[in-house]
């Protein structure tokens, strides 16, 4: 390619850059603005003096509603669901995409296709049916309820995941371990799982956004005291009847995206070949 | 279709342990998720309101969703929004992806840059832009520090133009996904192609154009059904960005169906707005999904 094409191409994709980072920047930056500072100056405009009150309003203080303590404690929601969950629905999928791919029986097939369905089905239609559900079992508005509902709705993308990675291990080493003695926990133990390092990180990261940015359940099947950090941060932003406080609402929206960031800075290779695991479906 | 040929040792926990360990899975997903399809659907045959109640009304509660302003209001936006954002996030998303291909330098910086909105909420989403997008202090105060005195930029509370803020924010979260999948893609096509068409004669985008981007359709029709799927079901991104409002102009389907199921009390027209959604998404999914099943069968 000639040299001016070059600049073109060079040209192009930093404005692209400019503008995936320009929000990112304007959060951060407004959230370490006074709102003096945001009234007179503008969106691009550099903070004068970097003032962490932002910050810290928005972690302790800020308006939720009626509750006045910030986002901490949704935060540490976030964290108490987040765990349980991603770990049971990893190892549900493990299990399920062990079977799937190296111990197939009549039927498992059948099975595949209705748990691939599942992916796409618009959560929308389970909403009433498991209000009424969790209702029944006492566990409308707890974590318990919440964590259940992660690993149901998440079954389906951790089987695809580990069944596809699965499929590619080799048939004949599954027979060799058989023909010596080896039996179907052995196998997963000793040869499967510590091939698994791979898919075991993607699913785990995968799981952790998913569930960390979820907000339809958080809102539907939570309240108070289990509430995740994507509803405490919408009821920050949307609710307050006061002036907006644009600073504490940026620093609020970045303490909710500050794991996923982390988890995407350091493992933002596994992050994407989640991507392609999930869009590749069959 | 057996992978494994069974050996003489083949035992009874050998042949029943595969099935007693998918069996969990398959009764939550039986239960929990087809089941509750089930009875969501019983649900839009019923009167009920705040609290299910299960007298059988037949298809009025369809009647009444079809009759609703506020249901059209929200297929409408649904229409707008899809083929805007599924259009837009495809085309900027191919169009990095191809340039990022011409052997960039710094490239990693880039694509990293390119695909972090993706590991973000829409609800962070939705406040960021909601934040810019502001009539008064975000865009709007910064055209007239730069001089544009009478630039206006009212879309987030102009019910006519408050789903296209959606539009907006929503190509800006999604386009580094379509970016990430077809550069993987890009990757995976022979050199030797390219360099063949070239010594032919034919310049790059004319090689882009006929050789590279027909042999990508696989990614291209799953690229589109993800997108799809994340269209319909959108949620987030309207709640954090303009609550359904002004008034209910930037409703979607999926909020709808909580305003009535959740917020009314008008559970059985929620019931028939979800079955709604999830007709529309089996009409576009089950065909695909059937392809690359038999597809992957034949392999």
């Amino acid at each position: 390619m000639s040299r001016p094409w070059r600049s073109v191409l060079y040209a192009v994709l930093i404005i692209a850059a400019l503008y995936y980072l320009l929000p990112l920047y304007v959060m951060l930056s407004t959230s370490l603005k006074t709102m003096d500072e945001i009234r007179a100056g503008n969106l691009l405009s550099l903070p004068g003096a970097i003032s962490f009150d932002a910050w810290r309003k928005a972690w302790g203080t800020a308006c939720t509603g009626i509750e006045c303590s910030g986002l901490s404690g949704y935060f540490w929601n976030s964290v108490r669901m987040v765990i349980p969950a991603v770990l049971i629905s990893t190892a549900l999928g493990a299990l399920n995409g062990y079977v799937l791919s190296k111990w197939r029986f009549r039927g498992s097939e059948l099975a595949f296709a209705m748990l691939l369905f599942g992916l796409y089905i618009p959560f929308q239609v389970l909403l009433l049916p498991m209000a009424q559900t969790l209702g029944w079992f006492g566990l409308a508005r707890s974590m318990f309820g919440l964590v259940f509902v992660h690993v149901v709705c998440g079954i389906a993308g951790t089987t695809l995941f580990f069944r596809n990675f699965y499929v590619g291990i080799p048939d004949e080493l599954i027979k060799a371990a058989r023909l010596d003695g080896a039996g179907f926990w052995r196998i997963f133990v000793r040869i499967v799982l510590p091939m698994s390092l791979p898919i075991l990180m993607v699913t785990l990261i995968w799981q952790f956004t998913q569930i960390w940015n979820d907000f339809l359940f958080g809102l539907v099947f939570s309240s108070g005291e289990s509430q995740p950090i994507t509803v405490g941060l919408n009821n920050l932003a949307n609710t307050s009847t006061s002036v907006k406080e644009y600073n504490v609402n940026m620093a609020a929206a970045l303490i909710a995206a500050l794991p996923t960031i982390a988890v995407y800075v350091l493992a933002g290779k596994y992050f994407v070949r989640g991507l392609s695991a999930g869009a590749v479906k069959g | 279709m057996s992978a494994i040929s069974r050996p003489a040792h083949y035992g009874f926990a050998e042949h029943w342990l595969p099935r007693l360990v998918l069996a969990p899975s398959f009764l939550l997903v039986l239960v929990f998720l087809y089941g509750f399809i089930a009875w969501n659907g019983a649900l839009s045959f019923t009167a009920s309101r705040l609290l299910p109640n299960y007298e059988w009304v037949g298809l009025a509660q369809y009647e009444a969703l079809f009759a609703s302003e506020r249901w059209w209001v929200a297929v409408h936006n649904l229409f707008i929004f899809g083929v805007l954002f599924i259009g837009g996030a495809m085309v900027v998303g191919i169009v990095l992806a191809i340039l990022l291909d011409q052997k960039v330098r710094a490239e990693g910086t880039l694509r990293t840059i390119y695909l972090y909105p993706l590991a973000l909420s829409f609800i962070v989403t939705g406040t960021a832009w909601g934040w810019m997008l502001n009539p008064g202090l975000g865009l709007e105060k910064l055209m007239h520090d730069w001089g544009y005195a009478g630039f206006s930029f009212d879309w987030l509370v102009n019910p006519d133009r408050s789903i296209y803020t959606i539009v907006i924010a929503g190509i800006w979260q999604s386009s580094g996904f379509v970016m990430a999948l077809f550069l993987a893609g890009l990757r995976g096509i022979d050199d030797s192609i390219i360099k063949a068409a070239q010594i032919d004669g034919a310049g790059l985008p004319r090689i882009y154009w006929r050789i590279v981007l027909p042999a990508m359709r696989p990614v291209f029709f799953s690229t589109l059904m993800i997108l799809t799927h994340i269209a319909i079901k959108s949620f987030d991104l309207v709640m954090a960005l303009t609550g359904g409002g002004p008034g209910f102009s930037s409703d979607l389907p999926a909020t709808f169906m909580y305003q009535m199921a959740f917020t009314r009390g008008q559970m059985g027209l929620g019931a028939a707005s979800a079955m709604m959604m999830l007709l529309t998404v089996s009409a576009i999914v089950v065909p695909y999904l059937y392809s690359e099943l038999r597809r992957s069968r034949h392999v």
